[in-house]
C-alpha cells in the first residue's frame, strides 16, 4: 500500500478539565474506506474538527501524503483536499445547485463560470454516479439529493479525502444504498474516505478498515469489518458486551389506541387515506415505511397537532374530539416527537421548562396562573436522577444536553406520567448503542406494566427487536401488517415498495 | 489574528458585564464626535452628568424622563419575549396619549378620571398593536413592518386631529384642549414635576418581570418566543399567547402616554414624545429583555436625554448627540449580544 493520504498522530485536544481527544492516532490511505466508531461523546466529532481546522489541537500532527501541514481553517483544510460533509447540510436554500457548487469560486474576471462549473458537475456525476440537475433551487431536492450536492461540492473544490459524519442518518433505506455505490466508485478512483456512522452493520457492508474511539483515546482498530461480529465492534465502542434487549412473550389486552378510517388533505407531504388500526395494552406495534409515505401525518394525528378530515379516533376507550395536544395528553397518551431539539424540547431555555412543557398548566406544575417553581424544579431533578439524563443540573440550557440524554429527558417526561398509550417517532435516531438500548429497555418495561406503545421507524432491524407487529406505510395507506414472528426485513421491504398483501 | 468560537456555555455575570460594556463603548465612540465639535470630552460628560443626577431636582427630572421610556422599554421586553417583534410601541404611546385626554377632558371625580384615563389609554394602545398581530397570525404579515409603519399612520392621524376637529379653540397651535385640572396626576414631591405616573413605571417593571417568570402566560410566552414548533406541540395555543402578549405590549406603550398626558404635557401635541417608543427599543436590548434591567436603561437614556440638552447650552455641542449616543447604544449592545453566543479567540498567522 502506498503511504497514507492522510495522517494523525498524537492528537490531543482538551476542553476545560475534559479531554476529548488524548494520543489519537489515525491514518487513511488512498482508495480506502475508514469507518470512524464509538459512541456519543468519544471524541469522534472533536478528532473530525481537528482535521477539518475548526480546532487547534493541543498537541500532535497531521500530515498529509507524508508531510507535515498546520489547518488552523476550513479554508486551509479545503486547500489541502479534506472535504467534509455535516450532518446538518451547509448549503443556500435559494440558490440552484449549480450556484450552491459554485459559491467562493471566483471565475474569470471575478464573475462565475457558468460554462467550467457545468463541464466540472458532468464530469463528477460521470465519474461517480452522482447526478444533480445543476439549475433546480436546493429547497426543491430531496434530502439524499441535498447530501450528494454536498459531496459532489467537496469533490468541486478539489477533495482527495472526504469525511462523512454521519450521512446515512438521514437517509431512507434505498437511498443508502446510492450513497454506498458512490461513495466505493470515489475510493475505487483512489480518494480516501471517512465514513462515521453507528450503525455497525453499515460500517460492515461499506469500510475496509475501523478505527474505535472510546473516552477520547483509541480503544482499539477492526482491519476485516466484513468479517467480524457487530457485537464484537459494539464491545471495543462501549467497553462491555452488549445483549439485545430480550422481547418476552406478549400478553395483549384491550385495545388502547384505535384509528378508524382516518384520513388527512390539506397538508404538505403525504396526507393519510383510510387508516385503521389498533394498539393493545401490553403491546408494541411498528410503523415502517420509507420516510415520506404519510408517517409524519400519522404521529400529528395520533399526537394531537392535527385533526383528520374524516374517522375516528379513540384512547383508552374514549372517543378522541378535539384532536388538541391537551385532550389526548389527558385522555392518557404519551408523545416523542421525531425531532427532539426543534418540537421536543425547548433548547434555548433550562432543560426543567422544556420537561414540565405539555404539562405546564395541569394542578402539578401550577395553580390559578401561577407557576409552582419548586415542584417544576423538584419534578426535573427526581426525573435526572431515575433517567441518569448526564447533565449539570435542571437548570441548564436545553441544547446542551447531548442527543441521548434530550431522548431520556423526553422520555421521563412522558413516563413520568403513567401513560396507557405511547407514541414515539424514530426513538433512537443518532443516539448510541448504550442510550439507544436504554430507550428499548424503557419501552419493554412499558409493555410488561401494560402499555400499548407505537413505534414508527425506519431502521427496520429496530423494529423487528422491539415490535409485536409491525404495519407498513406505503403512500398514506396501511400496506399489509405482519406479527413480528412471520416478519423478515425482505417481506417488509416488499410491501414498503407498494406490493400489495396481507399476511 | 482573532476568531470566533462557539461558545458552549454564556457565564451569569455577562447579564449585567455587556450592558455595561456596551455603554462604555457608547461613550467612547461619542466622544469623537464632542471633540469634533470643539469641545473637551470629559467637561461635556461632566455637564451631562450633573444636569441629570447633579441635585435632587435633577434626578426627579431625570425620572420623569424615563418613566415612559420605561413603559415603552416593558411594551418591547414583553414582545420581544414572545418573538413579536413590536417595533411599533411609538404609534402605541401616541395612541395612548389621545385616548387618555379625551378621558381626561371629559368633567369628573380625579380618582375616577385617573384611573379611566389609565384604562382608556391602555386599552387605546392595546388596539394598535393587535392590529400587526393579527396580521402575522392570520395572514404571516411580518411584524416589524406593519407594526413599524403603523406608527407613521398613527402619528399623521393625530397631526390631523390636532390641527382639525381636535384643536384646543383657546390656542393658535396645533394642540389638543387640556385635560381638567382634576384629572392631573398627583405631583409626589412639592417644586418637582415627579408624578404619579413615575411610580406607575417603577413598580409595572417588577410586576411585568413576576409576569414572564412566575407565571403560567410568561411560561408560555416563553416558551412560543423561543420555539414555537415545541410550543404548540406541548399545548400551547400559538396565536393566543401572540394575541395576549400584544395586547399586554401596546396596554405598556399606551400607558407611557397616559403618563406625558397626565403627569407632564396634560393635553396631546405633535411632540409629546420624542421618538420614545423607539428608546423603548433600545432599553429592552440593553435589559436583555429582562424587565428588572429596564429600570436602570431607561434612566441611563433619560439621563443622557436631559444631560444632552444642558450639555448642548454649556458647550455647544449639539443636542443631537442624544441621538447618536441612543443609536450608538443599540449598536454596541447588540454586537455585545454576539459575545453570549460566541468568544474571541486569538489563532497564530495564518499558514
Amino acid at each position: 500500500m502506498s503511504a497514507p493520504l492522510i495522517e494523525m498522530r498524537g492528537i490531543t485536544k482538551s476542553f476545560g478539565a475534559v479531554k476529548a481527544n488524548e494520543g489519537v492516532n489515525l491514518s487513511v490511505a488512498p482508495g480506502e474506506i475508514l469507518g470512524l466508531l464509538g459512541e456519543n461523546g468519544a471524541g469522534k466529532t472533536t478528532l473530525m474538527n481537528v482535521l477539518f481546522g475548526a480546532y487547534a489541537p493541543d498537541a500532535g500532527e497531521i500530515l498529509i501524503q507524508g508531510k507535515p501541514v498546520r489547518i488552523t481553517s476550513s479554508a486551509d483544510a479545503l486547500a489541502a483536499g479534506i472535504g467534509m460533509v455535516h450532518q446538518h447540510f451547509h448549503l443556500a436554500p435559494r440558490l440552484s445547485v449549480l450556484e450552491n457548487l459554485l459559491i467562493g469560486i471566483p471565475g474569470r474576471s471575478g464573475g462565475i463560470d457558468r460554462a467550467g462549473g457545468l463541464a466540472r458537475l458532468s464530469d463528477i456525476s460521470r465519474r461517480h454516479g452522482l447526478t444533480l440537475d445543476p439549475d433546480l433551487p436546493v429547497s426543491a431536492l430531496s434530502v439524499g439529493e441535498q447530501q450528494r450536492l454536498e459531496i459532489v461540492k467537496a469533490l468541486f473544490r478539489g477533495a482527495r479525502l472526504l469525511i462523512l459524519d454521519e450521512p446515512t442518518a438521514v437517509l431512507a433505506p434505498s437511498e443508502v444504498d446510492g450513497l454506498f455505490s458512490a461513495l466505493r466508485s470515489m475510493a475505487a478512483q483512489g480518494l480516501g474516505i471517512i465514513f462515521i456512522s453507528h450503525k455497525l452493520n453499515e460500517v460492515r457492508a461499506l469500510t475496509h478498515r475501523c478505527t474505535v474511539l472510546r473516552h477520547g483515546r483509541v480503544a482499539g482498530r477492526v482491519d476485516d469489518p466484513a468479517n467480524t461480529t457487530s457485537a464484537a465492534m459494539a464491545e471495543l465502542m462501549c467497553g462491555h458486551e452488549i445483549v439485545p434487549p430480550a422481547r418476552g412473550p406478549s400478553t395483549p389486552g384491550a385495545e388502547v389506541l384505535t384509528l378508524d378510517g382516518i384520513s388527512t388533505s390539506r397538508h404538505s407531504g403525504t396526507p393519510l387515506r383510510d387508516i385503521s388500526l389498533a394498539v393493545r395494552a401490553g403491546e408494541i406495534l411498528g410503523i415502517a415505511g420509507v420516510s415520506g409515505n404519510g408517517q409524519r401525518a400519522l404521529a400529528e394525528v395520533i399526537s394531537g397537532t392535527r385533526s383528520p378530515d374524516a374517522g375516528r379516533m379513540t384512547i383508552a376507550g374514549k372517543a378522541v374530539t378535539r384532536f388538541s395536544p391537551r385532550e389526548v395528553q389527558a385522555l392518557g397518551l404519551g408523545r416523542i416527537p421525531e425531532d427532539r431539539m426543534t418540537t421536543g424540547l425547548v433548547t434555548n431555555l433550562p432543560l426543567a421548562d422544556s420537561m414540565v412543557l405539555p404539562r405546564i398548566g395541569t394542578a402539578a406544575f401550577s395553580s390559578k396562573g401561577l407557576l409552582k417553581p419548586d415542584a417544576i424544579r423538584a419534578f426535573a431533578e427526581e426525573q435526572i436522577k431515575a433517567y441518569d439524563i448526564r447533565c449539570p443540573g435542571p437548570m441548564t440550557r436545553a441544547g446542551a444536553l447531548s442527543g441521548g440524554n434530550l431522548q431520556k429527558a423526553l422520555l421521563a417526561r412522558e413516563l413520568a406520567f403513567d401513560p396507557k398509550v405511547l407514541i414515539v417517532s424514530q426513538p433512537t435516531r443518532g443516539l448510541d448503542i448504550g442510550a439507544a438500548r436504554f430507550i428499548h429497555e424503557k419501552f419493554l418495561d412499558m409493555r410488561a406494566k401494560g402499555c400499548g406503545i407505537i413505534v414508527i421507524g425506519e431502521d427496520l432491524e429496530e423494529l423487528l427487536v422491539l415490535c409485536d407487529r409491525i404495519a407498513v406505510m406505503y403512500e398514506g395507506r396501511i400496506a399489509g401488517t405482519l406479527d413480528s414472528a412471520d416478519a423478515t426485513i425482505a417481506r417488509l421491504g416488499l410491501l414498503m415498495t407498494g406490493a400489495e398483501g396481507r399476511a | 489574528m482573532f476568531r470566533l468560537e462557539v461558545r458552549t456555555s454564556t457565564p451569569a455575570w455577562f447579564n449585567l458585564a455587556l450592558p455595561l460594556l456596551a455603554v462604555g463603548a457608547t461613550l467612547v465612540l461619542c466622544s469623537g464626535l464632542i471633540a469634533l465639535a470643539g469641545a473637551g470630552v470629559l467637561e461635556a460628560y461632566g455637564v451631562m452628568f450633573t444636569a441629570s443626577f447633579g441635585d435632587s431636582y435633577a434626578i426627579t427630572e431625570t425620572l420623569v424622563r424615563a418613566a415612559p421610556i420605561i413603559f415603552t422599554g416593558l411594551a418591547v421586553a414583553v414582545a420581544f419575549r414572545a418573538k413579536f417583534w413590536n417595533i411599533g410601541a411609538e404609534g402605541q404611546l401616541l395612541a395612548g396619549a389621545v385616548a387618555s385626554c379625551f378621558v381626561g377632558a371629559i368633567p369628573m371625580p380625579g380618582v375616577l378620571a385617573i384611573l379611566l384615563m389609565a384604562i382608556a389609554g391602555a386599552a387605546a394602545g392595546a388596539a394598535v398593536a393587535l392590529v400587526p398581530a393579527t396580521l402575522r397570525v392570520k395572514f404571516k404579515v411580518d411584524d416589524v413592518v406593519s407594526s413599524l409603519l403603523l406608527n407613521s399612520v398613527i402619528y399623521y392621524a393625530l397631526m390631523a386631529l390636532i390641527e382639525g376637529p381636535w384643536k384646543d379653540s383657546f390656542s393658535g397651535y396645533p394642540i389638543s384642549p387640556p385635560i381638567e385640572d382634576s384629572a392631573s396626576f398627583p405631583v409626589l414631591l412639592e417644586g418637582t414635576r415627579l408624578h404619579l405616573g413615575v411610580i406607575a413605571a417603577l413598580i409595572a417593571a417588577p410586576l411585568i418581570w413576576f409576569l414572564i417568570v412566575r407565571t403560567t402566560l410568561g411560561f408560555r410566552i416563553r416558551v412560543t418566543g423561543e420555539s414555537p414548533e415545541a410550543a404548540r406541540y406541548g399545548g400551547i395555543h400559538v396565536e393566543r399567547v401572540l394575541i395576549s402578549t400584544a395586547l399586554l405590549s401596546g396596554a405598556l406603550a399606551g400607558l407611557a402616554g397616559v403618563g406625558e398626558v397626565g403627569g407632564v404635557h396634560f393635553q396631546v401635541m405633535s411632540d409629546i414624545s420624542p421618538g420614545y417608543g423607539y428608546s423603548g427599543i433600545v432599553v429592552a436590548m440593553l435589559a436583555r429583555l429582562n424587565p428588572l434591567g429596564v429600570v436602570p436603561a431607561a434612566i441611563f437614556l433619560a439621563a443622557v436625554m436631559t444631560g444632552a440638552e444642558a450639555m448642548s447650552r454649556a458647550t455647544g455641542v449639539p443636542a443631537f448627540l442624544s441621538d447618536v449616543i441612543q443609536g450608538t447604544a443599540l449598536l454596541a449592545m447588540l454586537v455585545a449580544l454576539l459575545f453570549t453566543a460566541y468568544r474571541i479567540r486569538r489563532v497564530g498567522a495564518a499558514a
